[in-house]
């Protein structure tokens, strides 16, 4: 067998046509071709989490061992998200198809399957949910826009529920604010209700909910892993910073992304917060048993979400913390925004978010009790408790991608930009339709990072990457900061094949390369141990 | 076929009525009986469905953020787009119900030469929408002479500055030709692109034959066969005080619109004309971002499993103490090695 071949970039591209002529959508099928699907998720951790039907199946068979009442299951579970979520049947019932959503999914643009337009990914449940659920769609079936469940509907379900990121750009667009994020969520949910799991959310939430954080690191390689971080910052600083995990009674807890300690280059994002909570002498602790912020159950079910998210709140009472400290990561955020309070609140046993250093008291946060790190820093800065050096960044022209949901989901634009332009000289936005509450996803979100799939994460990539070009040719731009771990993930083999030349980092690590800490000795490198600006522009002459 | 299939269902429908009311003299029930039923359907309708959105529980906080949130004081948020206070969501909602604020941000993205995604705004869309959606209102309320006595002073101010522009002889209404241009944008869009047409089915073109229909029959009336407005007025008022009573040698084209309106009622409760309805409604636009201040709480909350601390520890207790870090319970394990 011959492996399968990646296509190049403008390979990929003359496949795209957004004018689609494949006029009879509610007909034709989901085609399970290599680098477009995600895996099924391994039996163990199915059953580790103890989610329905249980088996090894595979999406590219034609046999899916759905259960047997799976039609049943299916319409019932319809029946109780249409009970419980006022958005969900309000969405499927006032789409107008006025098509502004349409060339604002990234996976439209990047694919032409027209199927990928929110507005048609939406269908493919509102299709059914006439049929089952609407006088009109019972009476007039096909006139009104229903159609008949069967196992091809569902199978289209799966392939496109796991081509949406859940970005919310469509949501921002829609002039009823629809948010396909909201229909995906709810179509998860139901094909979880007859087995139909990825691995690529599964596995991850599996390792969360037994070992504290989806990598399933497990406490003394969590323990080993900051060490070595320690040690990394002792070498480029000669400074010995400390990083207490588990400490009962310390003032604030801090719950960053697994990816953060474990991957390539958030590692430098860590190295960034740790020095930074030296430097302020901040009273905080890690927990080896809520070691992650993110929550890969959010893209599964409201459920599973809360399942795991319930670590953090109960760690942060068992050892006693007044407030919560998060990390740099994007899904994290919304749910720790809009969605911890209501599952794991109130959090009554902790204080109000008051900045130990500066005194500020983050009102914002008076009820989750848990801060974003770009708020807590920018804070920082504003009241001038960092020393800073900007030209330690010189080598790197930086532009910033907002995450998505940081960006749409909570507000959080301007903090992130402030700590960039405290700690870098060189900063240039990308063109205005594609930042801030309308930035392009990076293609991977949302339980998608996988490499089975990474056609389809190129093509979505494509727009953000295609705005990165932009500021590539016009100013120089050579490194992307961004404040989501998913996000740190997905951009280097992306930018790799659509911008080469364009790195990766995390706004802290711009902080950690700025900081001046007390006693340190001269910075000859930045924390990834690249010669500074100055002598790498001596090198070059 | 979905393009063409609901103007045969409009010119049946305009057969049917034309049938009863010139040749079977079902003048009763083409002017009272369909009109009662309808705006019954149409009342009863609404609320029913409005009833069953309120209904539904909102569980989590989503608004869709499309601004600056409120942190720390210095820095800027946007008060509108990203609502902390009642003020601000009030202030959100106006802005999309009154002016369409989310499709106006409309851009259109396309691919040029295989590489380049270029964006420009694109509020034809927006603009259309609104004139149409505008008209529509100002046309209702104009027509408020029909049914109310005296004329509300904001009617009739309304109906003189649509109606300040003449043709000829008479005066003729602005709103009724910005309708018809818009309702025609909104068509030929849907027709033209083949994205649109692929994404219309069958009610969206029905929906807006029907809109047109209702408009033609009217503009005839009025412009063409000049309708005797006081006698309308005079059968509308009988309906309301529920005395009706039909005049005889109405025009048929009165009918025609008065049966299209009436179809148009019948629908609306079931189509997707709700939306004017659930725009109020729309959980991603009417909260405000404010769900880290104040708690959201979800009505149907339920309990779940969860792995606690204690299984966890149970589960790495060795290694915890291998690495060195604090655990809660050393006992079981001591007395384990006691024994040994």
């Amino acid at each position: 067998m011959t492996e399968e071949r990646l296509k190049k970039p403008d390979e990929i591209l003359n496949d795209v046509c957004l004018s689609s002529e494949n006029q009879d959508w509610l007909n034709s099928k989901p085609d399970f071709r290599k680098g477009t699907y995600l895996y099924s998720a391994p039996l163990k951790h199915q059953s580790y989490l103890g989610l329905p039907n249980q088996r090894e199946w595979n999406p590219a068979d034609a046999d899916w061992k759905l259960p047997e009442n799976w039609k049943e299951v299916i319409l019932s579970g319809m029946a109780d998200l249409l009970r419980k979520h006022r958005s969900f049947r309000l969405f499927l019932d006032i789409c107008v198809r006025c098509g502004a959503c349409a060339d604002k999914c990234h996976f439209f643009l990047g694919s032409g399957d027209p199927k990928n337009m929110p507005v048609l990914r939406a269908e493919l449940l509102r299709s059914v949910y006439r049929r089952y659920f609407t006088l009109s769609g019972r009476l007039f079936g096909r006139f009104a826009g229903a159609r008949d469940l069967d196992e091809d509907v569902l199978k289209e379900w799966f392939y496109y529920f796991y081509q949406c990121t859940e970005c919310r750009r469509c949501s921002v667009y829609c002039p009823y604010g629809i948010d396909t994020c909201e229909i995906t969520m709810m179509g998860r949910d139901l094909l979880n209700r007859v087995g139909c799991n990825v691995q690529w959310v599964i596995e991850p939430a599996s390792n969360c909910f037994r070992t504290g954080n989806h990598l399933g690191v497990p406490p003394h390689a969590f323990k080993e892993t900051l060490d070595f971080a320690i040690d990394e910052i002792k070498g480029l600083t000669g400074i010995s910073v400390e990083a207490p995990i588990n400490k009962k009674g310390a003032e604030i807890l801090f719950v960053a992304p697994s990816a953060d300690y474990f991957a390539n280059p958030h590692w430098f994002t860590l190295l960034g917060y740790l020095m930074m909570f030296r430097e302020i002498g901040l009273d905080y602790t890690w927990s080896a048993y809520a070691s992650e912020g993110g929550n890969f159950g959010l893209f599964h079910s409201a459920e599973l979400a809360k399942r795991l998210n319930a670590k953090i709140y109960a760690e942060a009472k068992r050892l006693g913390v007044r407030w919560i400290l998060g990390g740099e990561c994007g899904h994290m955020w919304r749910t720790i925004h809009q969605y911890m309070d209501t599952f794991n609140g109130p959090a009554d046993f902790l204080e109000e978010p008051v900045s130990p250093v500066t005194g500020t008291k983050f009102e914002n946060a008076k009820s989750t009790k848990m801060v974003h790190i770009c708020e807590f820093t920018a804070d920082l800065i504003y009241n001038n408790a960092l020393k800073l050096d900007k030209s330690r960044n010189d080598k790197w022209s930086i532009t910033f991608h907002d995450s998505c949901n940081p960006a749409r989901s909570m507000g959080l634009l301007e903090e992130p930009r402030y700590i960039i332009k405290n700690t870098c000289n060189n900063f240039y936005e990308m063109p205005e339709n594609t930042i801030r509450e309308k930035t392009f996803c990076c293609g991977s979100g949302a339980g998608l990072g996988a490499d089975e799939n990474l056609e389809m994460r190129l093509r979505g990539g494509f727009p953000r990457a295609n705005a990165v070009k932009y500021v590539q040719e016009r100013h120089g731009v050579n490194m992307l900061a961004c404040i989501c771990a998913i996000d740190k993930a997905a951009f280097p083999p992306l930018l790799d094949y659509w911008v080469p030349e364009v790195g990766v980092c995390g706004v802290h690590e711009l902080l950690g390369n700025a900081l001046i800490m007390e006693g340190e000795t001269e910075r000859t490198t930045n924390l990834r141990g690249e010669a500074l600006a100055d002598e790498a522009v001596d090198d070059i002459r | 076929m979905s393009i063409l299939l609901p103007v045969i269902g409009i010119l049946v429908l305009l057969l049917v009525c034309l049938t009863g009311v010139v040749w079977f003299k079902f003048t009763f029930l083409f002017g009272v009986v369909f009109p009662y039923a309808a705006s019954f359907i149409f009342i009863s309708g609404c609320i029913y469905r409005v009833v069953i959105w309120a209904r539904s529980p909102v569980p989590f906080c989503i608004p869709t953020v499309c601004g600056q949130q409120r942190s720390l004081l210095w820095i800027k948020s946007d008060k509108v787009q990203s609502p902390f206070t009642s003020w601000g969501l009030i202030r959100r909602m106006a802005s999309e119900i009154v002016f369409f604020r989310s499709l106006f941000r409309n851009d259109k993205t396309e691919l040029r030469k295989g590489q380049i995604l270029s964006n420009d705004a694109s509020r034809l869309l927006w603009l259309g929408g609104l004139v149409f959606h505008w008209s529509i209102f100002i046309i209702l309320v104009r027509h408020l002479k029909l049914f109310v006595e005296p004329v509300p002073r904001f009617a009739v101010f309304l109906q003189n500055i649509d109606g300040m522009f003449q043709f000829g002889s008479s005066n003729f209404y602005l709103t009724d030709v910005f309708i018809l241009l818009s309702l025609l944008f909104l068509l030929l869009r849907r027709i033209v692109s083949s994205r649109m047409r692929l994404i219309s089915i069958f009610t969206d073109y029905f929906a807006l034959y029907l809109i047109l229909a209702i408009l033609v029959s009217g503009v005839l009336m009025k412009y063409v066969y000049k309708a005797d407005v006081m006698s309308i007025k005079r059968m509308l008022m009988g309906m309301l005080a529920f005395k009706p009573f039909v005049i005889a040698d109405m025009s048929p084209v009165f009918y025609v619109h008065i049966f299209f309106v009436c179809i148009l009622l019948i629908y609306f409760p079931f189509s997707k004309l709700m939306h004017l309805g659930g725009v109020f409604l729309s959980p991603t636009r009417n909260l405000k971002n404010d769900s880290r201040a104040k708690r959201h709480v979800n009505p149907w909350d339920y309990p779940v499993k969860v792995h606690t601390y204690e299984e966890w520890e149970n589960e790495f207790r060795s290694a915890l103490k291998e690495a060195g870090l604090p655990v809660e319970k050393r006992k079981i394990r001591k007395s384990k090695e006691d024994n040994d």
